[in-house]
């Protein structure tokens, strides 16, 4: 990393900006090659789901299907063809969206899941909004008044956050604020007070570490040697705090949220299911225990996805804010 | 209380203090906890399975209509809280432990490989590691768990093959740096083999944030176990299960508050007390560890 830094301020102009723009064309090449191959390994998976039991037809007929059925069904799938011709059919299908038809519906699988996605989109947006909009100032603030008492009530916060599981906490908010006060509405989506427990319950978690993550790296921050000068040549600590400390710190939080976005669709799962949200989640723990694989790889398949194109976004957007990220990655 | 007294201490035994009373209280639940799990064939007042039908549904002892035989209670089929939330504990821990054992495994082995050798085995394994990262794991377990049926070892099989990337990326990070370093190239002067390097001594020095990544693992498998069996893909009744209890608990919200509430203050308590304790861990034997 250090050895590129000088090299760079030292020989200033069109040669570096030219290969500035090389290496970043580059990076964005490789960095979307890197995907394609991900989203490869992701169908790997996918297709080995089903093929788990050795016999797939088995989990993909109903439990009291004849034997003629099983039979037929193999034929039908092609299942006698070697492995790689099975999986690269798979692949060339589901390329072109086809992941079949739901056994249970009887639609297209990727239908039922852009019928549902919405709900589970709005659903993490919003839990993820509410954990940014509650931690990162809690965060900054705990920093600011290291040792006070709100950096106390926010650590023990972020404790018992981190502590919770999300089904505990959802069944908690209903007991409360649904079945006791009679707030919000218990299950189901129908307008936004339906939103609040589903959200609070799923956000949670994310809220107790970003709220950690801002915390200490708004102190990494506030330690740094230019936060100091900034302060010893008399600019006043209001401006400080928020012009020179607050946005470095903002770097690091802006990778973590597509992380944190893929464990919000994973919590999604088990929120949906308790709060009756007609999301994917639910689509996915009802298709796997009524056996419907086609739409259980289909799900897999698009939520893998989602994570893969939101994260690329997030890199690409982020070494466009802080370009040295491209040269230190594409010197290696 | 008596923070006037601290006021004028060096910067650093504050936080060392404020540390140490994390660690105590970690490690004094988690004993309580393992302790009571370990136990709990001879703690349990009643066999956690014993249905009694006459007893269904009763509150707490310090409650109304409580009994003084069921100190937390009894569930729906009268089967009494204390006895399993005991029992549930050797699952919730046992099931926890043998899974971030055999995720570090995997990962820490995977991680050894792609930190040590670099180059194409490195690009692999951490183009795996991102197919890990993409696919949501709890939908996948799931899916695996069903196909091959619920048992303890599936459940057990699943929740390590899909954590493991978690040793793996943080033992990646710090190999490269370790094998750059004078003893390394020390020892291979010497004619040590690659492997005799990795294991004796590129891996000890790696031995840190795996102990760390360890504990905060343990809290997260707890939580994980517990949310598959929440699902009714866990380990299976009659083995009483802390996920299993509250998602039973679930139909009673509006009746019996106890029968979801406790289970999950347990989880909870537990998870805490790991995290408090890995928290500590991470802080005295690195403090720069980003994990």
């Amino acid at each position: 990393m250090a050895p590129h830094t000088p090299q760079r301020s030292s020989r200033p102009g069109k040669a570096v900006a030219r290969l500035g723009r090389l290496t970043m064309v580059g990076y964005v090449a490789r960095r979307l090659l890197q995907s394609v191959g991900v989203l490869l390994g992701v169908s790997v998976i996918v297709f080995g789901l089903v093929h788990l039991t050795g016999d797939p037809t088995r989990l993909l007929l109903p439990l009291e299907a004849r034997e003629e059925d099983v039979r037929q069904m193999r034929t039908l799938l092609g299942l006698d063809d070697p492995l790689y011709v099975q999986y690269l059919r798979f692949v060339s299908r589901a390329v072109r969206g086809d992941f079949g038809l739901s056994f249970k519906h009887q639609l297209p699988a990727l239908t039922l899941i852009f019928q549902t996605l919405p709900a589970t989109l709005q659903l993490t947006a919003a839990g993820l909004t509410l954990a940014l909009v509650v931690a990162v100032p809690a965060g900054i603030l705990a920093a600011l008044k290291r040792n006070s008492l709100i950096d106390a009530v926010c650590s023990v916060g972020v404790l018992l956050g981190q502590a919770m599981p999300v089904y505990w906490l959802g069944l908690l908010l209903i007991m409360v604020f649904a079945v006791g006060l009679g707030w919000f509405p218990a299950a189901g989506r129908d307008g936004w007070t339906s939103l609040v427990l589903p959200a609070t319950a799923l956000g949670a978690f994310s809220m107790a570490r970003i709220a950690r993550m801002a915390r200490s790296g708004m102190l990494e921050v506030l330690a740094q040697d230019y936060v100091r000068t900034a302060r010893a040549a008399g600019i006043r600590t209001f401006v400080v705090t928020y012009k020179y400390a607050l946005k470095n710190a903002a770097i690091p939080l802006v990778t973590i949220i597509g992380l944190e976005f893929g464990i919000l669709l994973g919590g999604a799962v088990i929120t949906e299911t308790i709060f009756a949200w007609p999301g994917v989640g639910r689509l996915a723990v009802d298709a796997i225990f009524s056996r419907d694989y086609p739409l259980v790889q289909a799900i897999v398949a698009v939520l893998a996805t989602t994570f893969v194109v939101i994260n690329l976004v997030i890199d690409l957007v982020y070494t466009y804010l802080d370009p040295r990220i491209v040269y230190v990655r594409s010197a290696k | 209380m008596s923070m006037v007294a601290d006021v004028r201490a060096p910067v650093v035994t504050r936080p060392r203090r404020r540390l140490s009373f994390r660690a105590v209280f970690g490690f004094t639940v988690l004993l309580v906890m393992g302790g009571s799990a370990v136990l709990a064939p001879q703690l349990a007042p009643w066999d956690p399975a014993r249905q009694m039908l006459m007893k269904r549904l009763r509150p707490p002892m310090w409650q109304e209509r409580g009994l003084r035989e069921h100190p937390l209670g009894t569930d729906h089929l009268g089967r009494d809280i204390l006895s399993r939330i005991l029992h549930g504990g050797r699952i919730s821990l046992g099931v926890g432990l043998v899974a971030v054992t055999l995720s570090a495994l995997i990962g820490v082995t995977l991680g050894l490989l792609a930190g040590f050798f670099g180059g194409r085995a490195d690009a692999f394994i951490m183009r795996v590691v991102d197919v890990f990262l993409a696919i949501p794991y709890i939908l996948l377990a799931m899916g695996v768990v069903f196909a091959l049926g619920p048992s303890l070892v599936n459940v057990i099989l699943v929740m390590g093959a899909t954590r493991w990337v978690q040793f793996a990326r943080i033992v990646r990070a710090d190999v490269l740096s370790i094998r750059e370093r004078e003893f390394v190239a020390g020892a291979r002067a010497r004619g040590n083999r690659p492997l005799r390097l990795l294991l004796r001594h590129v891996l000890p020095n790696a031995l840190t944030p795996i102990i760390v990544v360890a504990t905060l693992e343990l809290a997260f498998m707890i939580i994980y176990e517990s949310a598959l069996s929440f699902l009714g893909l866990g380990v299976q009744p009659p083995t009483p299960t802390w996920g299993w209890m509250l998602s039973d608990g679930r139909n009673y919200v509006a009746t019996a508050w106890w029968l979801a509430t406790l289970p999950g203050l347990a989880i909870m308590l537990t998870v805490l007390a790991v995290n408090l304790l890995g928290d500590w861990l991470r802080d005295t034997l690195d403090p720069r560890l980003k994990v």
